[in-house]
């Protein structure tokens, strides 16, 4: 066939595996987005179109305060983790090497190398003493879990945004009079904002997402929207944990798509 | 000479960079003083030390030894914030979140100015390389050429006693490089600030300078004005770095040399030398006569090579040493050359040099 | 060197550490540190209600493998325990192989798309990595519960006259585990084919390769780290699984992460299930050392 050119980057039958992948990949999540939205009781069989689900979920003061409480925690995690992830990335870039950096990067990348069930069951442990010497039974060991995992993920972006920072721009600054705080303030952090706010996105994120570490941590009455799913789970599923999945499914694809937009536009 | 008329002094500075053996010499033994209101140009190749150089003045680096001195003090280790000394940088280093007017003003601002002054002193600079009317723009919206004037007048904003430019036109092409030339002279007659101005380019350097540092390995090869540095090279890299040169190898006789030709040539530069020297003399001074003429050197023609504007002529002497003249096209042709006859040379009087070592 | 500039060095180093203390503090406390503690469990003698007794014994790193008769107090291997590894090593290699079969053509086709719908693709497979595993989890639960879709549109076209009983098998806990962790590989694949110079291809066609061997002596060899770094990143919290098997298993098809949480529930048997932690802990840090090696190695290779 004349018009047909040779592709040299196309293999036969690659695009068939991808397009089943994706649809693969997206087709249980609008199974479950759709019996969100099923008028009857059961998930199993298909009533019409309802928003009785959501309502339903909406007035149970349970996933309320599991809500808030999911909401809190990644809140307050993604705050301490940017912030610590903020200052460890000024720390540990564009200098020369040193003894012990290394040391630096893999204990804050360690959460992403330790199976979180093993830093749950460490938790589970060594907060469980807490509890005992103290009596504080209360949402500060969420929080400081949350917190230490989140780091590595704020820490990348904005790592990554120092890292493609053009350093003449801070010699310039000093140049130009700035003392090293003024280059800090009108220079550094205004071009690390993207990276920031990606990075507390991201922890944001993945703390909202956190099952297994809560799931060990969390004393009693202390539910996060993860972890009441999963209790949901284990008795007869209604179409309501289906709603709340499509609530945190929607809070996340917005999260995602700004930080998107975020980390494109000045790339 | 009093410290006053001097606005940069460097004295003896070295920098090294590496440690123990593996230490590099950026800079070795380097000393050079700027006059204030001048136009220094610091000329060399990639690796010579001349941005080195530059960035010590400019207070990113500090000697390894040796000091610098401005207008009078030894700044050597005041940082770079503290100095009144500004950089048009070679990847001009504007803020990208700042606008055009922002980056101009940033001077000023860091300095405490009030508002008022910052934006009236951002405009006049924006004013004087004709860009005041996209004060407002993101940097990213501006061209090449239109963020070089930025980047000039952000280092100008503050009235700095020296200004820095390192390599600044050579991100820009040929047309807008030659009319950035012609502005940057302006820019300085216009301000009065000492420019000490970087570049590799040997035509932008003889141009636009008032005086030119020749830099070679680590070192300083010759200071002078542009005409000393062409006409009087001090050395074969000199001699050689700087536009196109004929070496002839000689033997010094008084105030002539004898050629390896046997031809003898009135040279300067021989005072008080004696023995075997080089001798150079640029094409352009190469005369082509009648075969035969009285005085004039015995050559054959070899080839010549069309370069528009004039021919360069390739000739042997009679020990077969190399000599290329550069002679003024002839519209209608070069009638008179034709390879293997022979021809008489001449150089121009006071023309041929003799280098140092 | 000058000693303003040992000075300034030694200043960098300074600021270095204490602007990362703060980072390195918290996860000390809450991430690194503890794992210690675990350590030190997995040497005590079990309470009677769970947690320990502060006496010093093998018993719990003894029983990872090997279970005492009850009679003779003979050590016999622990077949239970034994199932439960294998079905863990064996769910998650294959998990690995499954996501790597499919998930190289999905890169290779995002990769090769033009720079804007590429985006598009990319975002695409970004969503299912950022959410919610306990979700996809669910969702896949969806698709092929008893009363699932798979199942009602099968029974629907009368491919099945009763449903197919996937849900509570290993392979609801494998197909679950591959969706999951698809994205995981995609991503790696994708960024090494990203750096990947297709103007080889046109060399290698040039020089009479076939579309297979473009591929195999070509393709794979340059993308390799991409390759290894994806199937770290799924094999490694694939074995640590917890989740999926949990909520696909049903509670019977238990992976290690399930086994070592029984420790801590019902089995109250806090040493065992703190030597399993370890156990895993090793065997994933012997794997991330293999994959530090073999990206070195490729680091140096290529100049």
């Amino acid at each position: 066939m004349a018009d047909r050119r040779f592709e040299p980057t196309r293999i036969p039958g690659f695009a068939t595996v991808a397009v089943l992948a994706f649809v693969a990949l997206y087709l249980p999540i609008f199974t479950l987005v759709a019996y969100a939205f099923n008028g009857g009781t059961s998930i199993a069989v298909w009533e019409g179109v309802s928003l009785h689900w959501f309502s339903k979920a909406w007035e149970n003061e349970a996933v309320k305060s599991a809500t808030l409480r999911s909401l809190t925690i990644a809140s307050l995690a993604a705050i301490i983790a940017t912030g610590c992830a903020t200052l460890a990335a000024l720390g540990t870039t564009r200098r020369r090497a040193f003894k012990g950096q290394t040391f630096i990067y893999v204990m804050i990348n360690q959460p992403l190398m330790v199976p979180e069930i093993v830093t749950a069951v460490a938790l589970l442990i060594l907060f469980g003493m807490v509890k005992q010497w103290t009596g504080y039974q209360g949402l500060g060991y969420l929080v400081l879990a949350h917190s230490a995992f989140c780091i590595p993920f704020a820490y990348l972006p904005i790592r990554a945004r120092l890292e493609g920072m053009d350093l003449s721009l801070e010699t310039a600054a000093a140049d130009l009079y700035a003392n090293p705080w003024q280059t800090f303030r009108h220079v550094t952090l205004p071009l690390l904002a993207p990276g920031i706010l990606a990075g507390a996105m991201l922890a944001f994120v993945i703390s909202l997402d956190d099952v297994v570490i809560t799931e060990f941590v969390k004393s009693g009455g202390q539910d996060t929207l993860p972890t009441y799913m999963l209790g949901q789970m284990r008795r007869a599923i209604t179409p309501e944990v289906n709603a709340i999945s499509t609530g945190l499914l929607g809070l996340t694809v917005i999260l995602l798509t700004a930080f998107f937009l975020l980390t494109r536009k000045k790339a | 000479m009093t410290a006053t008329e001097n606005a940069i002094e460097a004295r003896n500075t070295v920098k090294a960079f590496g440690q123990g053996t593996a230490a590099v010499r950026a800079l070795d033994d380097v000393s050079v003083t700027i006059r204030k209101g001048e136009f220094f140009t610091l000329l060399g190749p990639s690796g010579c030390g001349k941005t080195t150089l530059l960035r010590l003045i400019a207070g990113f680096e500090t000697p390894t030894s040796g000091q610098i001195w401005l207008d009078g003090q030894d700044i050597t280790h005041l940082p770079p914030n503290k100095r009144p000394v500004n950089t048009v940088f070679q990847s001009y280093a504007l803020f990208p979140h700042l606008t055009v007017a922002q980056n101009v003003g940033f001077a000023l601002q860091m300095q405490g100015k009030p508002k008022a002054e910052v934006a009236q002193t951002a405009r006049e600079m924006l004013a004087l390389v004709k860009l005041e009317h996209l004060a407002d723009r993101k940097i990213t919206q501006m061209s090449g050429g239109q963020q070089q004037r930025v980047a000039l007048a952000r280092a100008l904003a503050a009235r700095p006693k020296v200004l820095l430019l390192d390599e600044p036109l050579s991100a820009l092409d040929l047309k807008l490089r030659k009319e950035m030339q012609v502005e940057l002279k302006r820019l300085q007659l216009e301000t009065g600030i000492t420019f000490v101005f970087v570049t590799h380019d040997q035509e932008e350097a003889l141009t636009m300078s008032d005086r030119i540092g020749v830099m070679s390995n680590g070192k300083l090869q010759q200071i002078g004005s542009p005409r000393d540095i062409y006409t009087r090279p001090v050395n074969r890299f000199v001699a050689s770095f700087i536009g196109e040169t004929n070496f002839l190898p000689a033997t010094l006789q008084g105030a002539a040399a004898r050629l390896g030709s046997g031809d003898l040539v009135e040279v300067a530069g021989g005072e008080g030398r004696a023995g075997a020297v080089t001798v150079t003399v640029r094409p352009e001074q190469v005369r082509l006569v009648p075969p035969g003429e009285a005085g004039a050197m015995a050559a054959t023609i070899r080839d010549w090579v069309y370069f528009g504007t004039d021919t360069h002529v390739h000739l042997t002497l009679a020990d077969g040493a190399e000599v290329v003249a550069r002679l003024q096209s002839n519209p209608t042709g070069e009638a008179g050359l034709s390879r293997g006859a022979p021809a008489g040379l001449r150089f121009a009087p006071g023309a041929a040099q003799v280098l140092g070592d | 060197m000058s000693i303003s500039e040992d000075a300034a060095a030694a200043r960098s180093v300074r600021n270095a550490w204490a602007l990362s203390a703060p980072a390195l503090i918290l996860l000390t406390l809450a991430a690194a540190g503890p794992l210690l503690i675990v350590l030190v469990y997995s040497f005590l003698s079990p309470g009677k209600y769970g947690n320990v007794e502060w006496v010093f014994s093998l018993d719990g790193w003894r029983s990872v493998l090997y279970t005492k008769d009850i009679f003779d107090d003979s050590l016999q291997l622990a077949d239970a325990h034994l199932t439960i590894f294998w079905r863990s090593v064996k769910l998650s290699l294959l998990t690995t192989g499954i996501t790597f079969l499919v998930g190289f053509p999905t890169a290779w086709f995002i990769a090769t798309r033009p720079p804007r719908a590429r985006a598009l693709w990319l975002f695409l497979i970004t969503i299912p990595f950022w959410t919610n595993l306990l979700i996809r989890t669910f969702a896949i639960n969806e698709v092929i519960r008893n009363e699932g879709l798979f199942n009602t549109v099968m029974i629907k076209l009368g491919l099945f006259s009763e449903p197919l009983r996937i849900i509570n098998t290993d392979a609801a806990v494998l197909m679950g585990m591959t969706y999951v962790y698809l994205p995981l590989m995609v991503l790696p694949l994708f960024a090494a084919i990203d750096r990947f110079d297709m103007r080889l291809l046109e060399a290698g066609y040039d020089l009479y390769a076939s579309r297979w061997q473009v591929l195999r002596r070509i393709i794979l060899p340059i993308v390799k780290p991409g390759i290894i770094a994806g199937s770290i990143l799924v094999f490694v919290p694939s074995l640590g699984a917890y989740v999926t098997p949990r909520v696909l298993g049903g509670g019977k098809q238990m992976m290690i992460g399930n086994f070592i949480e029984l420790q801590f529930g019902q089995g109250r048997n806090w040493p065992l299930g703190a030597a399993l932690s370890m156990s895993l802990l090793i065997v994933v840090m012997v794997a991330l050392l293999v994959y530090v090696r073999a990206a070195g190695k490729e680091g140096h290779g290529h100049g």
